[in-house]
């Protein structure tokens, strides 16, 4: 059982970044430029007329515009993007959810889809069950509807494909490594399902046998998973924390092929840093050739 | 403690997979999480040791300082006891927020390691009810993800074999007092027989089961726990009861032989490792911090 269990730290491997991609990649306090005629843009600041890194990640370069996108952040959402997120408190006529942003996000009693698909004007009673639709502690996945001025997030439930989050992992991986992809829902093949949240919290469930649409999303089955959907579920999650540790976007062709690549493995090996390593360089080198 | 929030329905999946004995990492109910050990990373203490479970990161450091012995022992040195919660480790332990985590460690660890059947504290003895040897063991959490006991026992116990001790010679005073004097030379010094020294194995009862090595989502599921201390040989030291839940006699049977089991594992491996790192000596690179 203790096999391999306790063991020296070792040094972390130089990553081999392939040439065909070189990215032009900062450290806070490099020297993006000291060219004049570029504009400042996040993450980045003019020290001494030179243009200055101050987060670690990748220079992106709009005409003038210069900013470096960080590899480890906060999530700054947008419009339109999904999100996971948890419920902090229940206040008047909106809930505050927790959202890897750097305020809490609010979804709005206005801004979700009533149980049984009613549609109507939110009145006092809706106001003093809200605790009952969603409670403190409670996961849901979500569209951002709006961004204030301050940066805080408005977010919205009003599609079938929102709600409440059920039985299920959550995974929390950096912002950055989320792909942005026309759809973030996936049915996987391999007999689960995910939501990849923009903001970097990535929700892993067994794929739904029919979808009770009457319930509005609300509803959250308290049946048992089956052991075969477990042990799917489980070897997701361990790839794709393998593949935020060796820093891999995250998408569903990638967490798939990991998956793939994680086969010969048992689940809880992949918890160890040599498996991981391993499975995310054959992964990495699928990838590689699909692209190709 | 650093609490994490889980929904109900998480919970639900989390007791289940227990049931199953598949967890949420693919572990069984008796697997702990990947362990990494390094000794001697802090050069200004006599021994130190970090470990990193899953992401459960403590450092310990251990000093000797000469002190005189407690009336109820004068023939016995003793240890000291301090944990530090870093606010690195999570924000509520910012200002005053870890103290009581702190103190309810250090208890324990009190209680567990501060005897005679785990360290021979008659070795620390320099002069019956004159001097002896302190050791103040300090821990430091570097980062929080659950089973902070297990991995500080184990942490101590690395420094605790990591600790060197000067020697030192009692010469007859001018006035007829005993003095003191201290070895130079940084090798003679005297080591810790830490074979006895005891790992802490914390159970954690979700559902019907218990689980070994909980991570905070899994203890958010558990009402309550066991904290049992095993030596090498499979003798407990220590029984405690963690949580604000009820167990039954039946279940503390159950949990105390896992506890055994389990916990008598941990030693042989990490003694092996502890000898393998010493023997490399020098040659081997230290990560510390920087790896």
């Amino acid at each position: 059982m203790a096999a391999g269990l306790m063991r020296l730290p070792v040094f972390r491997k130089q990553e081999t970044v392939s040439e065909s991609n070189e990215k032009h990649l900062v450290v806070p306090g490099d020297v993006i430029t000291s060219d004049t005629g570029f504009m400042r843009g996040h993450g980045t600041y003019m020290d001494e007329e030179k243009l200055t890194a101050s987060v670690a990640g990748e220079v992106e370069r709009v005409n003038k515009l210069i900013c470096v996108r960080p590899l480890k952040t906060r999530f700054y959402g947008e419009v339109g993007d999904v999100v996971v997120g948890r419920i902090t408190e229940v206040q008047q006529k909106r809930w505050k959810v927790e959202t890897n942003s750097r305020l809490d996000s609010v979804l709005l009693l206005s801004s979700v889809n009533l149980p049984g698909g009613e549609l109507r004007r939110r009145c006092a009673e809706d106001e003093l069950a809200m605790r009952d639709y969603l409670q403190e502690g409670d996961l849901i996945n979500a569209e951002v509807q709006s961004v204030f001025s301050d940066g805080a997030l408005s977010l919205h439930t009003r599609s079938l494909k929102y709600g409440k989050l059920g039985q299920g992992v959550l995974v929390q991986v950096s912002p950055s490594l989320v792909k942005r992809q026309k759809t973030h829902f996936h049915n996987l093949p391999c007999g689960a399902s995910i939501i990849l949240g923009n903001n970097g919290y990535i929700w892993l469930y067994p794929t739904p046998g029919q979808q009770d649409e009457e319930a509005g999303g609300f509803h959250t089955s308290m049946e048992p998973v089956s052991l075969p959907d477990r042990e799917v579920i489980s070897r997701l999650r361990n790839c794709i924390l393998a593949l935020a540790t060796h820093k891999v976007m995250l998408y569903d062709t990638s967490v798939l092929y990991c998956y793939e690549s994680s086969r010969p493995h048992e689940i809880k090996d992949l918890l160890k840093p040599e498996v991981m390593e391993e499975v995310v360089m054959i992964t990495r080198q699928r990838l590689v050739e699909q692209a190709g | 403690m650093a609490a994490v929030q889980v929904c109900e329905a998480e919970k639900v999946y989390i007791m289940h997979g227990v049931r199953d004995d598949l967890r949420v990492d693919g572990r069984g109910c008796e697997d702990y999480r990947h362990m990494e050990i390094e000794t001697d990373v802090v050069s200004n203490t006599d021994g130190s040791a970090r470990v990193k479970l899953g992401y459960t990161d403590v450092l310990v450091g251990i000093k000797a300082e000469i002190g005189k012995p407690k009336p109820a022992a004068p023939d016995e040195g003793y240890l000291e006891f301090f944990v530090d919660c870093s606010a690195n480790a999570t924000p509520e332990f910012e200002g005053r927020g870890g103290e009581e985590l702190g103190s309810e460690l250090s208890c324990t660890l009190y209680k567990v390691f501060n005897n005679v059947n785990s360290l021979e504290l008659r070795a620390l003895c320099i002069a019956p009810r004159e001097h002896c040897w302190v050791l103040y063991v300090d821990v430091l959490l570097l980062q929080c993800d659950g089973n902070l006991f297990d991995a500080i026992s184990i942490a101590i116990k690395a420094a605790l074999f990591n600790t060197r001790i000067p020697k030192v010679t009692i010469t007859e005073g001018e006035e007829g007092g005993a003095e003191l004097e201290l070895s130079d030379d940084p090798y003679d010094c005297v080591r810790l027989n830490v074979e006895n020294v005891p790992c802490i194995v914390t159970l954690c009862k979700i559902g019907h089961r218990h689980v070994v090595d909980a991570t905070l989502q899994e203890k958010a599921c558990s009402v309550a726990g066991l904290l049992v201390s095993v030596t090498h040989k499979g003798t407990i030291t220590c029984v405690r009861k963690v949580g604000g839940g009820s167990l039954e006699p039946e279940s503390i049977f159950e949990m105390t032989e896992t506890g055994k089991r389990v916990g008598k594992a941990l030693h042989a491996p990490l003694m092996k490792l502890l000898r393998d790192e010493e023997a490399q000596g020098k040659q081997r690179q230290k990560v510390g911090f920087l790896g």
